[in-house]
């Protein structure tokens, strides 16, 4: 393209052109190569983000079955006098927690609590000694002793102020708070 | 935090009354006529209406009422026998109350069938303290007669208990008269207070409060209102027990695992563990000699009472009737002490008399607990129910006196009765 003429340049420049839009093409090419890998990473990412955010929806779901079962059951746990022995019934309820606590990091609290008769020191140990029989179980289940605090309330406070079994039985307990 | 120190307060809501269920078989005869008062305008208190209560509530004594009285002498030249052999009376008080800057109170006691006097005294002291001071003319009168220290001019502390059903009810520590007037709330809170006892010279207290919503011991001056923390350990901080020589405080703590008693120096508060049982190892108490501490185990079972001499270590049980014993208190003779025993599912206050070994059941309800001996070992206080409210009860060592103490509101329980205090 020495001599030039003004038809040779429109040539010129058709082909100037057109080289222009080949080259131009061949960078789109790899433009949309690139667009595509990266939508096939992004697609993949999300994906991935999809099915991550769907096991934790489902987690979510599961943990907030567990929580609801928990609550189902109940925080409170009841015994026997002079006993600190968890009964059947606690145990299917302690279950329902300790499958709620085992997903989450929540800090429990047992507090433990007796009926009036006897005294009121001796109670006290004796609610400690509930709690402590609940806090075992728990342990002994996964939930890690540095997550359970009992406190013991001893005879301090009924739930039934009045005398009689109906009323003591509804004392004797443990609250997990 | 719901708790107000609220020293010096005075509650009628936590005031106690007084009604005598049982006395001995034959009483001694006693009149105290109403004491002359030699102020200006009306006497500020009826002091011996504050003797004759505390004499009968004793139960060895019976009053003469006023109404049956032919004379009122307030001087021995004013007393004629006749008048009072006439109604069957036995002894005579009389007395002079006059106010200077103080009050004083002249007393003097006749024996009638004798026709003769028997000793006079005087008490003074702050105007305010008047019914203190007939309370001790009271003690004066009753050691004279009984040859018995008087123990009326002591202290009660206690908790009263207004329910919240639902929610949470207000605990109150208080401070009266041995005759349960004059109540000053020391404490309040909505978390519970419990497991009041005194320093052996009646100036401070110690009790568990739950007001940091973990259980605590403190200790508290009665004359400053001013109170510290002694224990803050997780699990169990309960039953101060202070020896007999200040210097330590029995208490028990769960903090290495389970229920143990522990001695605390208060000089320099260290700890000494003195049980180490995987039982529930509670509620110490001092013998008067401080050698040895008496406490409830269930080491063998079931709660009953042990004894851990501080010298050689060793422990030996002391009850062995029924399955039940716990909470003891031991007079200052060192021989009886105090406990709650159970029988057929009753709970009841018996005596553990130490040289005989024998046990004697004081009381009939069905839930007693708590009981605290007097300073002179004549009485024992103690926490019992009334138609589904706590009150507070005595009864004689010997079970032959019984008296009642309900409060107007509330739950009553915790008594614990003060050393007989400095004048």
């Amino acid at each position: 393209m020495k001599h030039l003429s003004v038809a040779g340049k429109a040539v010129t420049l058709l082909f100037t052109a057109a080289l222009l839009v080949a080259c131009s093409g061949s960078d789109t090419r790899e433009a949309d190569e690139a667009a595509a890998r990266a939508a096939a990473d992004a697609a993949a990412r999300s994906a991935q983000d999809a099915a991550a955010a769907e096991a934790a929806a489902e987690a979510a779901a599961n943990q907030q079955r567990l929580d609801e079962a928990a609550a189902a059951v109940g925080n409170v746990f009841y015994f026997d006098f002079d006993s600190s022995t968890l009964k059947p019934e606690a145990i299917s309820a302690l279950n329902a927690h300790i499958a709620a606590l085992q997903g989450n990091n929540r800090n429990v609290r047992l507090e433990g609590h007796t009926d009036e008769r006897g005294t009121r020191e001796y109670n006290m140990a004796l609610g400690e000694r509930r709690g402590n029989s609940v806090r075992d179980y728990m342990v002994a289940n996964g939930i890690a002793s540095y997550r359970i605090e009992v406190v013991s309330y001893g005879e301090e406070r009924p739930i039934a102020y009045g005398s009689g079994e109906s009323n003591w039985s509804q004392n004797r307990r443990v609250e997990l708070k | 935090m719901s708790i107000a120190l609220a020293y010096g307060a005075l509650d009628a809501r936590a005031d106690l009354t007084i009604e005598i269920t049982q006395g001995v078989d034959n009483p001694t005869a006693i009149a105290v006529v109403p004491f002359a008062w030699q102020g200006g305008g009306a006497a500020p208190l009826d002091v011996a209406e504050v003797i004759d209560g505390d004499l009968t509530r004793s139960g060895q004594f019976a009053p003469v009422g006023r109404a049956d009285m032919l004379s009122r002498p307030s001087t021995e030249a004013e007393v004629f026998y006749r008048d009072w052999r006439a109604i069957d009376t036995e002894y005579l008080l009389i007395g002079r109350v006059s106010v200077t800057d103080r009050m004083r109170i002249d007393y003097e006691l006749f024996d009638v069938l004798r026709q003769t006097p028997v000793f006079e005294g005087f008490e003074s002291g702050p105007i305010d303290e008047a019914r203190l001071l007939g309370h001790r003319v009271a003690d004066a009168v009753y050691e004279k007669l009984t040859g018995i220290r008087g123990a009326f001019a002591t202290k009660l502390l206690y908790v009263s208990v207004t329910r919240v059903p639902g929610g949470k009810d207000y605990y109150r520590l208080t401070l009266a008269d041995s005759d349960g007037a004059r109540p000053v709330v020391l404490l309040e809170s909505r978390e519970p207070i419990l497991a009041p006892a005194w320093s052996p010279d009646g100036r401070q207290i110690a009790y568990v409060s739950f007001e940091s919503s973990r259980p605590a011991i403190y200790r508290q001056d009665l004359a400053t209102g001013q109170r510290e923390q002694l224990t803050n350990f997780r699990g169990l901080n309960s039953s101060p027990a202070w020896s007999p020589d200040g210097n330590t405080m029995a208490m028990v703590l769960s903090k290495d695992g389970n229920p143990d008693i522990y001695l605390m120096n208060m000089a320099d508060r260290q700890l000494t563990r003195i049980t180490k049982h995987y039982a529930i190892d509670t509620e110490p108490a001092w013998m008067p000699d401080g050698r040895s501490l008496l406490f409830t185990s269930d080491r063998g079972g079931k709660p009953q009472i042990y004894r851990y001499d501080l010298r050689s270590g060793a422990t030996d049980r002391l009850t062995f009737e029924g399955n039940y014993n716990a909470r003891a208190r031991v007079a200052q003779d060192g021989r009886n002490v105090v406990l709650v025993h159970q029988q057929e599912g009753k709970f009841h206050i018996a005596l553990l008399d130490l040289v005989t070994n024998r046990l004697h059941i004081l009381t009939s309800t069905e839930l007693d607990e708590s009981p605290s001996i007097a300073p002179n070992g004549s009485m024992v206080l103690y926490a019992t129910k009334q138609a589904d409210r706590g009150i507070l009860a005595a009864v004689s060592v010997d079970g032959g006196v019984k008296f009642r103490l309900p409060a107007r509101e509330g739950d009553v329980r915790e008594p614990a009765w003060s050393p007989y205090l400095a004048r």
